[in-house]
């Protein structure tokens, strides 16, 4: 028996690859005769190109090419598109303006590219892009949804008028405003969500090799996704047809959604290679990365939520006006309507819920997906509402929690999702325990001896994974289908190769996926080897986001493994003569039950392709593909209570205490699952306490360093109590629900709720830096001083 | 980084002397500061002239009252110095306070001046202590030698070779560090000197290091943290940006004084 199945802390089998710096990342590839490319910025948020002189760059030493976006758009590469459509409350389409991977008339944010030298090193390309001379006519710009929106704001583009993408709305209306008209008490906030920057270790990187004799195109890159990329590539961009584009994702240093998207700078090396008939290399520069990489959330909301005289929530409606930048990214619609809003009944049974979400053009870089992608953003936002709400009611902000909860599944919720499985109060009891909040008043006192304002949030997050049915998906607009495939080869010496359309990028798959075939086989880890990210050696793919790989990318490897048991079955009751039925895999063995019939795992796979003697009409062979839909959204949820320490003097915040009680359903790797948590919560200590993607008011990006976007650091984050208490997901063949975003999604209320609870004061916005705090503070005390 | 030519001086006069051979030369000391800034492709100098391996200015040394650090002391050397730490404990720390143990590893005392960056820590230690910068030509008083953001009194071409220090009665820094940066968003030294009661805040204000002239009166006749509460900094002399507003820096200034007093 190997002790590397399901649920057993295997550790991963990737690390000593990492550990000893032998990964194998996109900049790492040399291709033979390799150029590098550097590109051409604006210097201005929002502008008109009046013209492009290249030749003194082009006479520069080393120098293949100078590229612009006439050229490329004359070369009929397409313009980059968003793939969800979202519908409008008056049934039009959304205003998606034109996006060219190299601008040609007009640039729409400090970073846009409006050109590309090819040159045969770094440094000369970089000389020469210096060296290109561009003449922009400067247009005055908007760097925030309320600027954008205002009468007489700057157009960004032709075709959305007012800057507008479009006006959605989701839920119960009518019943809402009566629900809160009637309601005993309604709780009222505005509430931000900071934009932020993702900034994965690895900085994106591309490069692109096109072969003239085979008219074939190789593209390695930093993608989640390398089969949507190749999709998007061929279908929308025109760069080449799929079956001459190979896009290989290596290994990836991190991407928390950043790395979905296909950007202006693939398309560039790829058609630039065609161009010179040279490979082309970009990497990302850390200053190109805060300009350039998707950023996320960006929220303005205004929230009501009402209660009857018992407590109990009637009704939650919320206005949500979401910044997507100069462009549409490439999922950017779905994530302030379909992952956001779906989830704004949060964990408790609400008649009606109603929100409307106006998304509007900024002259900023592109937002889209960050790691939970609209699920922190509604987490937050019902949170922080209950929270406030029950200060305002006198009650305990977890009773009043436990007692709207939902209870029975499935449920429906007045937002589309149909919430399947969960045990919301005992991940509540699970985590007071676990904090010890019974004795919060005495650290309370004993703290503020010390001068020291104590305080505790709690936050009962919901969200959804496994993303996603492809037909329900399709219905609200997904361009895609979000199902996954799996292909497993059992070789003839009995070893297996699992080629998932998955992606691993920091989640450990190589060790999770192992874990299920030595679950199901009973063989060691050591002799699976799981393949990703190529297009030319893995079937089609979706790839990796959403937390979607457990639950949909290991439900496909379930089905082809069903699938392969099966003929391993048939064939060892045809060699040892027994009934299929009486066929039982173990030890490295397939048996005869309760016999001394046997024949070693690896004998069937050798039977399997010798075809000596395989049962009357069977295919040689032992190979399987599946593709797997899922039925539903996965619903990890849970509790997490912080408690932290404010030094009145300075608004410096400590974190105490943090304790997390996660339902993530089956758990193959707890400790994978572990440090999924545990990053996920520093992420979200990031965001409640530091981070932020700041723009002046002419769009310059003022946070486009790490002098001044802070990233947390291992002394900014407490020691984690991290613990489950699962339930199973009725959905898929494994139970399992997502554990890849709940601690970004989950932690940033629990951190505000903790700090507004120490200082007393509500009126607090994330990133609660020391100099926010303090003010919040200095409101106190100048309201006290009032009274 | 635009090309360059790099140069390894072996004492100061060569250093000089070498440079004033340049068309548009720099020193180089840790490079913490400039080697960052070339990468950035926002300095361009035509020729780096290294005086980290000048053995002459990596000495420490203290003379009756007066600590002598050479201009390539790193932060390191100076926050793991014996001699330091039993002389001007408040020296000894604000170095080991400086950036991580990688910037502290490289970076230097003369760097650090000669760049005097309105957040580094070294100036307020150079202001507060009243502290004397050595050159190859002449000794310029703390007092003068920084003129504002990233400016200083010295000359083109002219170098730094020593910080002196004299051995304060007393003295403590405490630092309010940006939370993105960790260089000082305020920090405070405050020292009772032959010359009376020094004050010098760095980071916070919009002209770079200054002496705190309220403070220094309220420490002069309290020695004491409570003595700092109350003194008013004015707002509009402070540095406001996204990690704190002009108020919040003034507001610090005081509450550092009172906790560099108690570090004292
Ligand atoms: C990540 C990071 C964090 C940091 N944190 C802090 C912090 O918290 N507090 C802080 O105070 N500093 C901080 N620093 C700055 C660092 O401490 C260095 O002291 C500083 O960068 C300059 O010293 P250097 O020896 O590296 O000088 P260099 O970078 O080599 O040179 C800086 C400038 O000084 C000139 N110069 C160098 N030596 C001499 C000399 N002898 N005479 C005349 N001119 C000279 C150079 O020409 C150049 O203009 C940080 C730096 C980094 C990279």
């Amino acid at each position: 028996m190997t002790d590397q199945g399901i649920g057993a802390r295997v550790l991963r089998k990737e690390d000593k690859r990492f550990i000893t710096g032998k990964g194998k990342y996109t900049d790492d590839i040399v291709q033979p005769n390799q150029a590098y490319a550097a590109f051409v910025r604006s210097p201005h948020a929002h502008a008109n190109v009046k013209s492009i002189d290249a030749s003194a760059a082009e006479a520069m030493e080393g120098v293949e090419a100078v590229l612009n976006g006439h050229q490329l758009t004359g070369d009929g590469i397409g313009n980059i598109i968003c793939g969800w459509g979202i519908t409008s409350k008056d049934g039009s389409p959304m205003n998606m303006g034109a996006w060219s991977a190299l601008a040609t008339d007009k640039v729409r944010y400090v970073g846009d590219a409006v050109a590309v030298v090819i040159a045969d090193s770094k440094a000369q390309a970089q000389a020469a892009a210096e060296a290109v001379m561009v003449e922009y006519e400067v247009l005055p710009a908007t760097s925030n949804v309320l600027a954008s929106m205002k009468e007489g704001a700057p157009q960004i583009h032709e075709n959305a008028p007012g800057n507008l993408i479009f006006d959605w709305e989701i839920g119960n209306k009518d019943e809402t405003d009566a629900a809160l008209a009637s309601a005993h008490h309604t709780t009222t906030m505005d509430i931000t969500n900071n934009r932020l920057s993702p900034n994965p270790m690895e900085p994106r990187s591309a490069v692109a090799t096109f072969d003239e004799s085979e008219d074939h195109y190789t593209l390695y890159t930093t993608s989640q996704n390398p089969h949507v990329a190749r999709l998007v590539l061929s279908a929308f961009y025109n760069v080449a047809p799929e079956h001459k584009l190979r896009v290989i994702a290596p290994d990836v240093g991190g991407g928390f959604g950043a790395k979905i998207y296909i950007y202006p700078e693939e398309i560039v090396c790829l058609w630039a290679s065609m161009k010179t008939n040279r490979s082309v290399k970009w990497t990302s520069t850390r200053s190109e990365a805060f300009l350039t990489d998707a950023h996320g959330r960006d929220h303005v909301s205004t929230a009501t939520m009402g209660f009857d005289a018992d407590n109990n929530i009637v009704g939650f409606k919320v206005n949500t006006k979401a910044n997507l930048g100069a462009y549409m990214s490439l999922f950017s619609s779905s994530v302030p309507t379909y992952l956001y809003a779906t989830l704004l009944s949060g964990q408790y049974n609400i008649a009606n819920v109603y929100c409307d979400v106006q998304t509007y053009y900024t002259n900023t870089v592109p937002v889209d997906a960050y790691r939970g992608a609209g699920r922190p953003e509604a987490a937050y936002l019902i949170e922080r509402m209950i929270e406030t709400a029950a200060r305002e009611l006198g009650v305990d902000p977890g009773e009043l929690r436990r007692q709207n909860f939902v209870r029975e599944f499935p449920h429906q919720t007045p937002v589309i999702m149909a919430y399947d499985s969960g045990d919301f109060a005992g991940n509540l009891d699970q985590a007071k325990a676990a904090a010890d909040v019974a004795g919060f008043p005495a650290r309370k006192e004993e703290a503020a001896k010390r001068g020291k304002l104590r305080g505790l949030g709690y936050s009962n997050y919901i969200e959804a994974c496994g993303i996603a049915p492809s037909a329900a998906v399709g219905s609200l607009g997904a361009g895609v289908g979000l199902w996954e495939s799996a292909e497993v080869r059992v070789n003839p010496v009995g070893t297996i190769e699992i080629l998932t359309g998955s992606h691993s990028h920091g989640q450990g798959h190589e060790t999770t996926f192992a874990q299920l075939v030595s679950e199901r086989f009973d063989l060691p880890t050591d002799n699976i080897q799981i393949v990703h990210g190529d297009t030319d050696k893995v079937q089609f793919g979706m790839g990796t986001y959403g937390s979607r790989s457990g639950a949909v990318g290991m439900s496909a490897i379930s089905k082809a493994l069903d699938k392969v048991e099966a003929k391993v079955k048939k064939i060892a009751a045809h060699v040892l003569e027994a009934s299929e039925d009486d066929i039982v895999i173990e030890g490295g063995e397939v048996k005869v039950k309760g016999t001394d019939k046997a024949m070693g795992w690896h004998e069937v796979g050798l039977s399997a392709y010798t075809a000596h003697n395989l049962p009357e009409g069977m295919e040689p062979g032992l190979k399987e593909g599946a593709f797997y839909d899922p039925t539903n959204f996965t619903f990890p949820a849970g509790c997490y209570i912080c408690e932290v320490e404010v030094d009145p003097q300075t608004g410096v915040t400590e974190i105490v205490q943090f304790t997390a009680s996660d339902d993530f359903g089956t758990i193959i790797n707890p400790m994978i699952v572990e440090g999924q948590v545990h990053g996920g919560i520093a992420q979200g200590i990031g965001q409640a306490m530091m981070e932020h993607a700041v723009y002046d008011d002419d769009g310059q990006l003022l946070s486009g360093s790490y002098m001044d976007y802070c990233m947390p650091r291992a002394d900014d984050v407490p020691n984690y109590t991290v613990s489950h208490h699962s339930t199973t997901c009725p959905g898929n063949p494994l139970g399992m629900k997502g554990c890849g975003e709940a601690g970004a999604i989950g932690s940033p209320p629990a951190v505000i709720n903790a700090i507004t609870d120490a200082i007393g004061n509500n009126n607090l916005s994330m990133p609660a830096t020391p100099s926010r705090v303090w003010a919040a503070l200095q409101q106190v005390s100048a309201a006290q001083a009032a009274e | 980084m635009y090309d360059t030519t790099y140069y390894r001086a072996s004492s100061v006069s060569d250093a000089t002397s070498k440079l004033a051979g340049t068309e548009d030369g720099m020193f180089l000391a840790g490079g913490q500061t400039l080697i960052p800034t070339m990468k950035q492709r926002l300095a361009a100098p035509s020729d780096l002239v290294d005086v980290s391996g000048i053995d002459a200015l990596k000495n420490i040394s203290v003379d009756g009252e007066v600590v002598t650090i050479g201009a390539a002391c790193t932060h390191a050397q100076v926050a793991g110095s014996s001699e330091v730490a039993q002389a001007i404990p408040a020296l000894a720390s604000l170095a080991g306070g400086i950036g991580d143990p990688a910037v502290r590893a490289r970076g230097t005392i003369g760097g650090s001046i000669a760049n005097n960056d309105p957040a580094a820590d070294y100036p307020a230690a150079c202001l507060g202590l009243g502290a004397t910068i050595v050159t190859d030509t002449r000794e310029i008083p703390a007092d003068e030698f920084f003129v504002g953001m990233f400016e200083t009194a010295l000359d083109e071409g002219e170098m730094v070779t020593a910080v002196k220090f004299p051995k304060p009665t007393k003295a403590g820094y405490a630092k309010f560090p940006n939370p993105a940066s960790r260089y000082a968003m305020v920090g405070v030294m405050a020292a009772q000197t032959g010359n009376g009661v020094r004050v010098a805040v760095t980071g916070a204000g919009n002209d770079g290091v200054f002496r705190h002239n309220a403070l220094e009166e309220a420490l002069g006749a309290n020695w004491s943290a409570d003595a700092t509460q109350g003194v008013a900094t004015d707002a509009d002399d402070m540095l406001s940006d996204i990690h704190g507003s002009a108020e919040y820096r003034a507001h610090l200034v005081s509450v550092m004084a009172g906790r560099a007093v108690d570090n004292s």
